[in-house]
């Protein structure tokens, strides 16, 4: 598809090198590098995944069995509550947009992101949103209890008093969202290399382009949903006070308006890291690159005509019900053709299976479990036996934890060695893979069963007929949460050294950053446009 | 249905192994689906949840099954070379339209369900206004004057830190709503502070109960028995704590039952007539208190700093009474704290007040008596 680089990377940059990284913590304050700050979110999310997840490893512990033994029932809220919010703005959206920082520019050859210092701050604000939203636990009233889902009135008129800075929290991230989008949309628009025409684009880049536009239309609303709740509380409006003429079922509304497309920016980018990965391990160009186009702008589409699906025991008109049951199964026909290039790609390629393929499968897999327990979801009449259960719990985990976060983590081992340099420890990928995937199984298939057999979700204690599933979800939770201990040693011992990695990585790969650049890539890459077929 | 009794018969397979493999445990459960129910509904709804269950398990197995055997047969380990094959119109064509076909064959029985499931207006026997408040159940019967709150038992309370011992551990309550058999019944929800939702599965009845909104399901329980459930939509600190309970009975056994009912109302409305003894209040107080209060404002009173004030040294519980009658009474707009008038009786109101004025470290040594309570409503 590409011409051979013009230039060498080396050669080309030597005459740059006074435009390397400043030296000390400083080249991270102030870097407007696209590398630096896509590392600095990464790091970011990872360090919010381990928060986000010892959370859940005190949700588990008092899970275990029956009873009250570690945390009373409102600081157990206040972690459902913590860790949903942390993993969701924490640790899936700043790991994808930390992906699209190192990787637009050099996918599409570019010098570096269009907006170089407005990246700086987007990236910077967040340390301190979180840092905001963490100090609430340590609070008189304690953090938000609310869960993520934040419902009025339990999250105004009944709220505790932190509830004020989890609202500036988010508006930060909100801000620091629309920033990032802004730039990758100006990015791609803008400085994509001569000859990169739009259906040339790597799937990544295009189910970025595509996630950004869901960011700038959605993350506005979450803004006015939490400004909304800051006047009921504090300035005398009721929005969502029915004692003021208000509506708490708008709020959910208003929410969910920005929460169902939400979760496609969580799985967007993920769909195309997976699209880049089976294509390099089976040796064989992706099938269908354009219905995988057509079918990721479908699904961004669609995602904003179905958001009361969430909303089918508020007491919705049967007829809105009706129209929400059946918009919402037919995202199943996009998303099946995904899966079905995907597995189309495989067939008669040449398949090898180095660790990102491993996490790739994965991915593709149990995301079908959890695309699957959507569909079931999406059937209003049923939907009111599994709605608030564990059922939910066990599909939304399965679409972002196998989906979201194992693409991530496929995304991490396909190009760390680019990045780096260094190929990460084969056999250690290979063990971090089985034991994260047996263990997240254990983790959460069980709750499929609890959810169907009458198992509410957001609940500190159980009776006893939930007791074996939830000790054998909990072993798998623990276990899980330690394989993930057991990256970070990985991550690190991959940047400290390891064998060199070729420029090209991988023997199937394809691409301007595996085919123009060398392995790591020079600080500042594509100063001059490749040149693209 | 073919799908029930195919499922029925893989459930049982799967429960034995799973029961095979926990030999030390002696009472476990396993359970893996879905309850059939005892209403209508209830059977319609596992019916189609079966349908759609057994659709997802289909495609799985192609889907699943195809990726298994390129896993197996595609591998440059066995010397596979790739083809260049990347585009078909014609397959794309095929896998968006046999989709669709298959979206189709659910949503038909789907409609017909949520029809039947929304049909609650027509033709019911019986009317039950059901209430959510923090953290209980209030049941009002609107044709018979009949109205009690339920909440989670003692003796699941007691064993909050070892339940094992109890087999309806936290599916327990004080009083049990009790509706006949083979009778229509209609629900009207709503919410006195946050939403809740009143789940009981074997009715596969599940709304919520919206502050300032009315929502209504049905059921046509087909078997006495009974059937428990759980609030289902997060509403504060207890959430998991306000559990249902239905007692499904005969007819004649309903009708006894809400005679009885009237009977202790009319009890308790005399009783509110008379002097009560400081005693009789404090022991009566104690009760009310530790079903009502103690969920906010702590078993000893200490509250939940920065959420809820402590009772002991509170001004407002040892200052003159009329300003803690009015609390209590009309409880305090924009807060957590109810009007609780609307929930209880004129006795246990001055009761829990007496107590609360005379617990805790406090010691303001007056009674309230209920025929304050019943000037002040």
């Amino acid at each position: 598809m590409y011409n051979e680089t013009t230039h060498d990377g080396d050669d080309a940059h030597s005459d740059h090198d006074h435009h390397g990284p400043a030296k000390g913590l400083m080249r991270w304050v102030t870097t407007t590098n696209h590398k630096d700050i896509g590392t600095l979110y990464l790091w970011l999310a990872f360090t919010m995944l381990l928060y986000g997840g010892s959370m859940a490893m005190v949700i588990r512990l008092e899970l275990f069995q029956p009873g009250l033994q570690w945390v009373e029932p409102h600081f157990f809220n206040q972690m459902t509550t913590m860790h949903g919010l942390v993993m969701v703005f924490g640790a899936i959206m700043p790991a994808f947009v930390g992906l699209a920082n190192w990787l637009i520019p050099m996918m599409i050859g570019a010098p570096d992101m269009a907006l170089p210092r407005m990246n700086n701050w987007s990236f910077w604000i967040l340390p301190f949103a979180f840092a905001m939203l963490a100090s609430t636990t340590f609070m008189e009233s304690g953090a938000p209890a609310f869960g993520w889902t934040f419902y009025a009135p339990l999250s105004t008129t009944f709220a505790p008093d932190s509830t004020d800075f989890f609202i500036f929290a988010v508006h930060l991230m909100g801000i620091s969202s629309v920033m990032g989008a802004i730039n990758v949309i100006a990015t791609i628009l803008n400085m994509r290399a001569p000859g990169m025409t739009l259906m040339k684009m790597p799937l990544f880049v295009w189910t970025w382009l595509i996630t950004a536009y869901l960011l700038i239309a959605v993350m506005p609303v979450l803004a006015g949903a939490v400004t909304m709740m800051l006047t009921d509380r504090h300035f005398g409006t009721s929005f969502f006070d029915a004692a003021g003429g208000g509506d708490p079922v708008m709020f959910q509304h208003i929410f969910w308006f920005f929460g169902h497309p939400e979760v496609y920016i969580m799985i967007l980018p993920a769909f195309g890291v997976i699209s880049a990965i089976v294509p390099t391990f089976a040796r064989k160009p992706l099938f269908g690159y354009s219905s995988m186009v057509y079918a990721t702008a479908s699904i961004a589409i669609l995602s904003f005509m179905v958001w009361a699906h969430h909303m089918f025991t508020t007491g919705m008109p049967v007829a809105g019900e009706l129209y929400f049951m059946y918009a919402t199964i037919l995202i199943s026909v996009p998303t099946g053709v995904k899966v079905f290039n995907w597995v189309t790609t495989m067939w008669k390629g040449s398949m090898t299976f180095e660790t990102p393929m491993l996490w790739a499968l994965g991915f593709i897999v149990m995301f079908t479990i959890g695309g699957l327990s959507g569909l079931m979801l999406g059937v209003a009449p049923v939907d009111t036996q599994y709605h608030d259960t564990y059922f939910v719990v066990a599909h939304f985990h399965y679409v972002l934890v196998t989906g979201a976060l194992y693409s991530i983590i496929a995304a991490f081992y396909y190009w760390v060695p680019k990045w780096t340099g260094h190929m990460y420890d084969e056999r250690l990928g290979k063990i971090h893979f089985w034991w994260s995937t047996i263990a997240v199984n254990v983790l959460f298939f069980p709750q499929h069963f609890l959810g169907l057999a009458g198992m509410p979700r957001r609940i500190p204690d159980y009776s006893l007929q939930f007791a074996e599933f939830n000790m054998i979800s909990s072993i798998g939770g623990f276990a899980f949460g330690l394989a993930q201990v057991f990256f970070l040693y990985i991550v690190i011992k991959t940047i400290k050294g390891g064998e060199k990695a070729t420029d090209r990585v991988w023997e199937g790969a394809t691409g301007l950053e595996f085919e123009n650049l060398p392995s790591p890539p020079p600080y500042h890459s594509f100063t001059e446009a490749p040149q693209i077929r | 249905m073919i799908f029930n009794k195919l499922s029925r018969r893989f459930s049982v397979v799967v429960m034995g192994l799973m029961a095979m493999l926990s030999v030390p445990v002696a009472q476990a459960e396993y359970q893996l689906n879905m309850t059939e129910g005892v209403t209508p509904i209830s059977h319609e709804l596992y019916g189609l949840h079966m349908l759609v269950f057994w659709i997802c398990v289909a495609i799985s197995v192609i889907v699943f099954g195809v990726m298994a055997y390129s896993i197996m047969h595609h591998r440059k380990s066995k010397g596979a070379v790739p083809a260049n094959f990347h585009e078909s119109t014609t397959v794309e064509i095929i896998w968006t339209v046999a989709p669709l076909l298959i979206l189709i064959g659910i949503a038909i029985p789907a409609t017909a369900t949520l029809l039947d499931l929304e049909d609650a207006k027509t033709n019911a026997d019986i009317t039950v206004q059901v209430t959510g408040i923090q953290w209980k159940w209030k049941y009002t019967f609107v044709d018979e004057d009949v109205s009690f709150i339920s909440s989670l038992a003692q003796s699941s309370r007691d064993v909050i830190k070892e339940p094992t011992g109890n087999e309806n551990y936290l599916l327990e309550v004080d009083n049990e709503l009790v509706l006949p058999v083979g009778k229509k019944v209609r629900f009207l929800f709503h919410s006195n502070d946050v939403i809740h939702a009143w789940w009981v599965p074997a009715l596969a009845v599940k709304q919520d109960a919206v502050p300032g909104f009315i929502n209504d399901s049905w059921a046509l329980i087909e078997e006495p028995g009974i059937y428990r459930g759980q609030c289902a939509e997060l509403c504060g600190k207890d959430h998991g704590f306000m559990p249902i309970v239905v007692n499904a009975v005969s007819e004649p056994e309903y009708n006894e039952w809400l005679v009885a009912m009237k009977a202790e109302a009319a009890a308790a409305a005399s009783s509110a007539d008379r002097e009560w003894s400081m005693q009789d209040l404090m022991a009566r107080g104690e009760t009310v208190y530790q079903a009502n209060c103690s969920a906010c404002h702590g078993p000893t009173g200490a509250g939940i700093p920065g959420a809820f004030p402590a009772m002991t040294g509170s001004p407002l519980v040892t200052g003159d009474s009329a300003g803690h009658v009015d609390i209590v009474v009309n409880g305090k707009a924009g807060t957590a704290m109810a009007a609780f008038k609307n929930q209880l009786n004129d006795v246990d109101i001055a009761a829990v007040i007496t107590f609360e004025r005379n617990s805790f470290g406090n010691s303001v040594g007056d009674t309230v008596q209920p025929s304050t309570i019943k000037n002040a409503r």
